[in-house]
């Protein structure tokens, strides 16, 4: 387990790889579907983003509400497909990273190779386990929207793990070929 | 004719989508420990032992497994010789109001799916199947379901000619191209039969089974097995990271068709499958 602190610097970026397990602690903001869909017609409009896109890290995700004694409600990743439309335009703006589950495309890819950012995986379902790792939260910007609403976490030690790196690398591709060609190798023997 | 107050359904309705979303289904608990004891590459290992800490953690704190708690599905199996004193579809929704909100679980769903998309802010309405069945007894199945898995599902009006290859590879095709966007390990349902609007509906009921039952038809139960192994060769793996684990459980249910068709459907569903049931 590799240790990593935000603000995520390209120098953070290089000595990442696709596989590395980390974990991640400071500033990380969450943003899905109906954020997103707004901060790209605030960049539209030319009006000031809720928070800095440089070397930030966007979590996609929407938390359960917390009770009395919990600083946020679980809080697992949503999938990131939904976000690949809006994604590639907000690495040119400088976001070196975004935490989810699931494919991206190829647009996308291609773009965090251009710009240097990563692609973290966080456990899908995993919900309470990511909550505890939440040391504040506080709601930034769309309070209306709910569970969307884009909220500032503090997180202390985060597991993620490096899925996509900013050579294109897909640990999606290369877990299942590695099982596949291990499988192959074994029913050969 | 037997009488049943609609507030008790609202208070079943009610702990029952509490419940679903605290605690995972015996079932597929069990089947998260076999795979972690299947799994050999350590980082799909690592995953699964990851998902079963949480199932604990959520379990013992009171607390739901995923931020995604869902919309709440509901299936009613009405005795046909019962009289609900109140409005039954109120009484659901009251019930499913009350549990998300009690139970702070989150309120996932917007009224109008393609304008204003507004969140209702109690998870209402539910969606609700009723069937009449015979008897004076009242049939609750609460199964909320998240949708990173619902949009991965897949419905397809094959041809008869496509016969039980086809039917397979449609199967194989919709869970490689979900990979691993569902959560992985995922619980599957098969639909085959009916028609267009049926056959979907099939398919989310064969996703329901409790993992250890079996298709009755031998022909059927044996091509469960096919599908399960063949899926897991595909090597998906725990969260796309690659291994062996990519399904936990597949069941097949099926209707007669028309003489031109072979409808299928496929249902999946993560690892939180959700899922609570009772007899009133």
């Amino acid at each position: 387990m590799i240790s990593i602190h935000t603000p995520l610097t390209l120098e953070k970026v290089k000595s990442l790889h696709t596989g590395d397990q980390i974990k991640l602690s400071g500033t990380i903001y969450t943003a899905r579907d109906a954020a997103h869909k707004r901060i790209i017609e605030m960049l539209d409009n030319g009006e000031e983003l809720p928070f800095d896109m440089r070397d930030a890290i966007i979590y996609f995700a929407g938390p359960a509400p917390a009770t009395d004694d919990e600083v946020i409600g679980p809080c697992g990743p949503t999938t990131s497909y939904r976000m690949d439309a809006y994604s590639p335009r907000l690495l040119k703006e400088g976001l070196r990273g975004m935490i989810g589950k699931g494919k991206r495309s190829q647009d996308v890819i291609d773009t965090m190779k251009e710009t240097h950012a990563l692609y973290f995986g966080a456990i899908g379902g995993a919900g309470a386990i990511m909550a505890d790792c939440i040391t504040s939260c506080e709601v930034i910007a769309f309070e209306d929207l709910g569970p969307e609403a884009i909220r500032r976490l503090e997180v202390k030690d985060m597991p993620l793990t490096v899925v996509i790196d900013d050579e294109g690398h897909d640990l999606y591709e290369i877990g299942k070929l590695k099982y596949t060609e291990g499988r192959y190798a074994k029913i050969n023997k | 004719m037997r009488v049943i107050e609609a507030s008790l359904i609202s208070e079943k309705v009610k702990e029952m989508c509490i419940e679903a979303n605290y605690a995972l289904p015996k079932d597929i608990y069990a089947l998260l420990k076999k795979g972690i004891s299947q799994e050999e590459m350590p980082l799909s290992k690592g995953t699964l032992e990851v998902i079963k800490r949480n199932a604990d953690i959520a379990k013992s704190k009171k607390r739901p497994i995923c931020q995604d708690t869902g919309m709440a599905c509901i299936f009613i199996e009405l005795g046909q010789d019962v009289h609900i004193e109140g409005n039954l579809t109120d009484a659901i929704n009251e019930g499913v109001r009350q549990g998300y909100v009690e139970g702070y679980l989150r309120k996932s769903v917007v009224a109008d799916p393609l304008f204003e998309r507004k969140n209702t802010n109690d998870n209402t309405p539910a969606l609700i199947h009723y069937e009449i069945v015979p008897g004076d007894k009242l049939k609750i199945i609460v199964a909320p379901k998240g949708f990173g898995s619902e949009n991965m599902c897949q419905l397809k009006m094959l041809k008869p000619s496509d016969g039980v290859e086809g039917v397979k590879q449609f199967v194989l095709d919709t869970v490689e191209q979900a990979g691993p966007n569902p959560c992985p390990p995922i619980v599957i349902g098969v639909g085959i039969g009916g028609n267009f609007e049926n056959v979907a509906l099939l398919s989310k009921k064969a996703m329901l089974k409790d993992a250890n039952e079996h298709h009755e038809d031998p022909r059927y139960s044996a091509l469960e097995k096919e599908l399960l192994e063949s899926i897991n060769a595909l090597g998906i793996g725990p969260a796309g990271y690659g291994g062996a684990t990519t399904a936990l459980s597949l069941h097949i249910e099926t209707l007669p068709t028309h003489i031109a068709g072979l409808p299928c459907a496929v249902s999946i569903c993560c690892h939180v499958a959700r899922h609570k049931e009772m007899v009133l």
